[in-house]
């Protein structure tokens, strides 16, 4: 046919200049762009038009590559992000004003964002919010909660100053500066990210290397039998070498939890979820791009498997592992005091049953990475949060030594949680052993979906009295959280809850349990807040309806019982100073009165379906495990030239770490930030900073840091007799003292290097001081909590069912904010989460396995946040700081709630609150 | 296996009569329908065929070629009757998806939560489907058998949708149910096409439901019930949205319950007449 293009020259012009691609026919440009033109700017986040990070120009209209065929765009113009930022003005300005305001946190959807704002100011070159949120709307972003990505658009757009960005060196404008602690500096990692030249998981491997496949579970439960793996390599074309447990030389078996390790790499015999990995298929990138897993040899057969906790609790259920019976796997309990008295004493009480489900991290980067094996040594370059964790369950599994392992992590795309958990770096690591060259892989949106853990959903029944002047008498919560087939992060979350369901208040007596229990879902693990979001819920609901028991303001009734220093928790812990929940809640009383006259006010005039509510909820959490040892360890250096370097082994998936423990270093230090070079992590030059969970990264490792900085900076202070107060001049070959007027030098040539190469160093480790916690849970689980206090306005439309935040106040003590501006952007990103976990996120297995039907905020579901930081200093936290990444979702979806009641006298019980269920609620209101 | 991009209605033709083709337009659907393999195949891409990236202004109406996306529809300069169509343009998936999906793969998709079909209909469209072996015009009412289900045979193809003139300057509306902002499918859509005499009565009522049974319906019972009717009638006859809604039957699924689709169904009609009124 004379119109067919040929597949081998598909002339076409990328950022200005000439190319020619050679791609079969319905090749997307994605990959094209990816994989021919080396533009790993494009990313790829669904491979479905949902996410939209691949987004491209093309002859200047923004379209999804993944949507289109190479083919296509034969004799047109196709703009990517690193070609818009060399040349277009919008681009340029752009990427200042994404700094400015912190707008691009992982970084993952950042190109997707850039270009289709590029699109909209060259066509509206003064946009107003409305066309903003139009022009990104097709574009997810996990992370920020999108008002910072809104209001750097609206900058770039007119250089106009929108609200913060003052040019203070305050929240909102973030610039370069010493960056002192306290200062909101721009992210130190950022500019890669806003040119498209950082390297996520899938972005490392080069063209040309092994593709790796996982051969995946289609039944909750299986059994299955793998058929002629020999004659299917050797009859298939470009296949080189399949893996199943048979493979693994070490134990077919990982955990996060050492005493509960239980998830093989591949299954045998049976499989336990619905996308549990069996096998794996190694081949040429031309033979896996049309591999259909349906040609792998295996035979299935469906068994009858459990899906609810009910169901898994039954006599006659089966039994996921041998020892865990009624597929319980574990139990947390706290108790003080006498619960069942003070409950019967209380004047009031209220009681309530609430259901969660499973809610999926979403972050747009799914699980990627590349390995290579040379010379006995396995290196592994995939996206994770704990690769010193990472490399420990390879050595059991590959039965290699520590030092036969380097885990070099790349750039993450989001993590929130699941990213603990090892995924692909077993298939890696495996493959390229086996084949003896390197190896990659990158989990399609389904497989991320599928078998990587989630949300626990839960089951939970509290029952809180209080007596007639407003305090709080016993508090008894029992929940059940389905913890899916393995045990992952579940542990913790057993023990995590009934520490936190009494919220952060007063309460003497207390029982709260919590048990986990396996079911045939893909594990359950660490979700941002280990399940005291879903706690929360319960408990802060149950607070309102106690208020209007007692006819009291919901503000006022929470700030009485609020916790204080001198005061017990329900652990038995007092802490002497840094409890900051009533600071919070009393931060929030001006929004709170504006938004009850304004909400009034509108309810009284509107005579239409639209009601409007304001709620509150509070949350608090420990950083750091539990009772258990997590030290963090910075080494920091100085070379000859005055280079000042610092080995950051904190892993930065977004939240900051990379620009805040430097910031905390070079305080300590004495120079300014800008002055650092970092290096890592990897696991072969950076000493273990733990894994980024729990909040602890800047307490722990921030701690850590600073010890550091101080160390070195009395190792040359003592150099030369010098007092504390002395200031640091650090530059090429020498450093300066500057001590009350007089002057020292250190000439660093004379030092001799360390076999790193530094002249000084400094070393140091920080494990927050805790003690166990007794049979009743009583004890010092953490060193520090960190608190928080959400308000919400919603308007309800009481005819169909749709609920619409119209604004949060959000007040943080967290204790010393390093980096405002990254405090600000931890804050919006938590509330995204907490109002997509409250209104829209449900991950059913085989129903919304992708973010078609999985439906995540966007743009436009976003309101304006005020953020309010309260700052109660912690005697523990470096310079007063306290952790902050999980509480600022925990009051979100219950201040929602609660927003939902006010609005419509609609209570929602079952999350989330779809149009669906909030218009059963309002109808059984009324009938 | 190939990548046929022709030029003319003539050659696309013969690439479907010498079979195994498939039709590729913005691929909003292709795509995510593939999965993540990519299997040699041979796609029949029509967006360079000449003239059917238009829309255009007929003797007896308007003609929208096969390969005009939704951004061309929110671009085009068209009566007030098309805005039904322009507003559920605008909500369809994002910026991204309007500048790449074309209304008539909307519909030749055949999905119950397509935001074309319901303005199409209450527009009265026909689609223009040929073959080698002829033409014919079939209305979108006929065109549409099943979920994802359509009268065409493999060697034929979709080229314009046409929508005869609208009498008495009538003016279209849309309004999309869906748990979030942007990228979202469906709960339930209407469209409404609504025309007034003098006196604010209704002289012409064409309401469309979508995503409430497997093909989106115009409840012709309501529209009827409508006819004659000021906003004051309607405001006083608030059971009038909900008694002539028996013939859908919603289904339930991940979005929503069959029993709130049905009961959302007459709010929604009742927005979209008044939204088309005011
Ligand atoms: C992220 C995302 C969001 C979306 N949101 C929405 C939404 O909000 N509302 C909505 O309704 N849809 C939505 N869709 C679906 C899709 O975008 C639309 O249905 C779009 O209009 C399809 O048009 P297309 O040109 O891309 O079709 P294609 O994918 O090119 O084709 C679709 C089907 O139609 C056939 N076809 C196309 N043209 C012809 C022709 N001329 N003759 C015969 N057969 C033909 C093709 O063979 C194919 O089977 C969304 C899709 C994505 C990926
Ligand atoms: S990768 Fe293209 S939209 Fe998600
Ligand atoms: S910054 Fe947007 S997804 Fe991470």
């Amino acid at each position: 046919m004379t119109n067919a293009i040929p597949s081998d020259q598909i002339g076409f012009t990328l950022n200005h200049t000439s190319v020619s691609a050679n791609s079969p026919p319905g090749e997307r440009l994605s990959e094209t762009l990816r994989e021919q033109m080396g533009q790993r700017d494009v990313k790829i986040g669904c491979n479905a038009g949902d996410c939209g990070a691949c987004t491209v120009l093309v002859d200047g209209d923004p379209v999804c590559a993944c949507l289109t065929p190479t083919h296509r765009v034969a004799g047109r113009q196709v703009e990517t992000l690193t070609g818009l930022v060399g040349y277009d003005d919008s681009a340029k300005a752009l990427s200042e004003s994404f700094l400015d305001q912190g707008a691009a946190q992982c970084g993952i959807c950042t190109p997707g964002m850039i270009v289709s704002a590029v699109a909209l100011l060259r066509a509206t070159p003064d946009p107003d919010e409305e066309q903003v949120k139009d022009a990104i709307g097709g574009v997810l972003c996990r992370c920020t909660g999108y008002r910072k990505i809104i209001d750097a658009v609206l900058q770039a757009g007119t250089s106009k100053v929108t609200a913060g960005a003052d040019g203070s060196g305050k929240v909102g404008s973030g610039k370069t500066g010493s960056g002192k602690v306290g200062s909101g500096i721009r992210h130190l990692d950022g500019p890669a990210k806003v040119r498209g030249t950082l390297a996520f998981g899938d972005d490392v491997a080069p063209p040309g290397t092994l593709v790796l496949k996982v051969i995946r579970s289609p039944f909750a439960r299986a059994a299955f039998a793998l058929g002629d793996l020999d004659l299917f390599v050797a009859t298939t074309d470009g296949i080189k070498a399949t893996l199943t447990a048979a493979d693994v030389p070490g134990d077919n078996c990982f955990g996060a939890i050492p005493a509960f390790v239980d998830q093989p790499v591949f299954a045998e015999h049976e499989t336990r979820f619905r996308g549990e990995a069996v096998a794996a298929v190694i081949g040429t990138p031309e033979a896996m791009r049309a591999f259909d897993p349906e040609s792998f040899p295996v035979d299935w057969h469906q068994l009858a498997s459990v899906a609810e906790v009910d169901a898994a609790m039954a006599n006659d259920a089966p039994q996921l592992h041998t020892g865990r019976d009624g597929n319980e796997m574990c139990k947390g309990f706290v108790l003080c005091g006498n619960v069942d008295q003070a409950l019967e004493q209380a004047d009031i009480f209220v009681e309530g049953h609430f259901t969660t489900g499973f809610v999926e991290h979403g972050y747009i980067e799914p699980e990627a990475g590349y390995a290579t094996f040379e010379n006995g040594k396995v290196t592994v370059h995939a996206c994770t949060q704990a690769p010193v964790m990472d490399r420990d369950a390879l050595e059991a599994i590959l039965g290699l030594h520590a030092d036969q392992i380097r885990i070099v992590p790349t750039a993450v795309g989001g993590g929130f949680g699941s990213k603990l958990d090892i995924s692909v770096q077993p298939f890696l690591a495996l493959g390229a052993m086996k084949t003896g060259h390197p190896v990659r892989i990158t989990y399609t949106r389904r497989e991320t979906m599928q078998s990587t853990t989630k949300r626990h959903p839960a089951e939970m029944t509290v029952k809180i009295g209080a007596m007639k002047d407003g305090r709080l008498s016993g508090l008894r919560f029992d929940g059940v959280f389905n913890t899916g087939a393995y045990a992952s992060w579940g542990p913790t979350v057993a023990t995590r809850v009934p520490i936190h369901a009494s919220g952060p208040y007063r309460i003497a007596d207390y029982r709260a349990q919590a048990r986990a229990i396996h079911t045939h879902n893909p594990p359950s693990g660490a979700f941002r807040g280990f399940g005291v979001p879903q706690a929360a819920i319960a408990q802060e609901a149950l607070f309102d309806q106690l208020a209007a028991k007692l006819a009291m303001d919901p503000l006022e009734f929470r700030i009485l019982n609020a916790l204080d220093n001198h005061q017990p928790t329900v652990c038995g812990q007092v802490f002497e100073q840094g409890v900051g929940i009533r600071a919070c809640l009393k931060a929030l009383r001006p929004a709170w009165a504006e938004h009850n006259a304004k909400i009034a006010e509108f309810n009284a005039q509107t005579t239409g379906p639209l009601r409007r509510g304001v709620g509150i909820a509070a949350g608090w959490y420990g950083c750091g495990n539990t009772s258990l040892a997590n030290p963090s360890t910075i080494l920091a250096g100085l070379r000859v030239d005055g280079t000042i370097v610092l080995h950051q082994g904190a892993m930065d998936v977004g939240q900051g770490a990379n620009t805040v423990i430097a910031q905390i270093f070079a305080q300590a230090f004495g120079v300014p930030v800008a002055q650092l070079t970092l290096l890592g992590p990897d696991t072969d030059i950076t000493p273990d900073a733990g894994k980024t969970s729990a909040s602890r990264q800047t307490f722990v490792t921030g701690n850590a840091a600073r010890l550091t900085g101080e160390a070195l900076r009395a190792r040359i202070l003592s150099m030369c007799n010098a007092s504390p107060e002395a200031t640091l001049e650090v530059g090429p070959g020498v450093v300066k003292v500057l001590d009350d007027g007089h002057s020292h030098q250190i000439d660093l040539n004379k030092l001799e290097p360390n076999a790193m190469g530094y002249v000084l160093h400094a070393e140091e480790t920080y494990d927050p001081p805790t003690k166990p916690l007794d049979h009743n849970g009583q004890g010092v689980p953490y060193a520090q909590f960190g608190y928080a206090a959400h308000l919400c306005v919603v308007e309800v439309d009481t005819a169909l069912g749709t609920v619409k935040p119209l604004h949060f106040s959000a007040a943080h003590d967290v204790g010393q904010a390093i980096n405002p501006l990254l405090v600000e952007g931890q804050v919006q990103g938590g509330i995204a989460q907490g109002l997509g976990m409250a209104l829209m996120e449900e991950y059913l297995p085989g129903r919304t396995e992708n973010l078609h039907d999985y439906l995540m905020p966007t743009a436009g579901d976003m309101p304006r946040v005020e953020t309010i930081i309260v700052e109660v200093p912690d005697a523990h936290g470096p310079y007063g700081a306290k952790g902050l990444g999980e509480h600022v979702l925990i009051p979100t979806a219950p201040a929602i709630l609660n927003a939902i009641h006010n609005a419509c006298g609609a209570r929602i019980t079952r999350l989330p609150a779809t149009p669906a269920r909030v218009h059963a609620a309002i109808k059984g209101l009324t009938i | 296996m190939g990548y046929y991009t022709p030029d003319t209605v003539p050659d696309a033709l013969e690439v479907l009569r010498q079979g195994d083709a498939t039709i590729i337009a913005g691929c909003t659907d292709y795509f995510p329908n593939q999965g993540d393999i990519c299997a040699p195949t041979k796609l029949l891409d029509i967006s360079r065929v000449a003239g059917l990236r238009a829309v255009s202004q007929t003797t007896d109406g308007w003609t929208i070629g096969a390969a005009t996306t939704w951004s061309d529809v929110i671009n085009a300069d068209l009566p007030r009757a098309f805005d039904g169509l322009k507003m559920a343009a605008r909500e369809v998936g994002s910026v991204q998806i309007q500048n790449a999906g074309t209304l008539v793969g909307n519909l030749c998709n055949a999905s119950p939560a397509a935001d074309g079909v319901p303005p199409l209909l209450t527009l009265g469209a026909e689609l223009e489907v040929i073959s080698l072996r002829g033409s014919r015009r079939v209305p979108l009412v006929d065109f549409i058998t099943g979920v994802r289900q359509i009268d065409m045979a493999r060697d034929e193809m979709v080229v314009a949708i046409h929508i005869p003139a609208p009498e008495n300057a009538p003016r279209g509306y849309f309004l999309k149910l869906g748990a979030r902002k942007y990228l979202v499918i469906s709960i339930a859509m209407v469209s409404t096409l609504v025309a007034l005499d003098a006196g604010g009565r209704i002289t012409c009522a064409r309401v469309a439901v979508g995503a409430c049974s497997a093909v989106a319906r115009r409840p012709g019972a309501l529209e009827v019930a409508l006819i004659g009717q000021t906003v004051d009638q309607l405001m006083g006859d608030p059971g009038i949205w909900t008694r002539h809604l028996a013939p859908l039957a919603p289904i339930s699924d991940v979005r929503g319950s069959a029993d709130y689709r049905q009961e959302i169904a007459g709010e929604l009609c009742k927005r979209a007449v008044m939204g088309a009124i005011q």
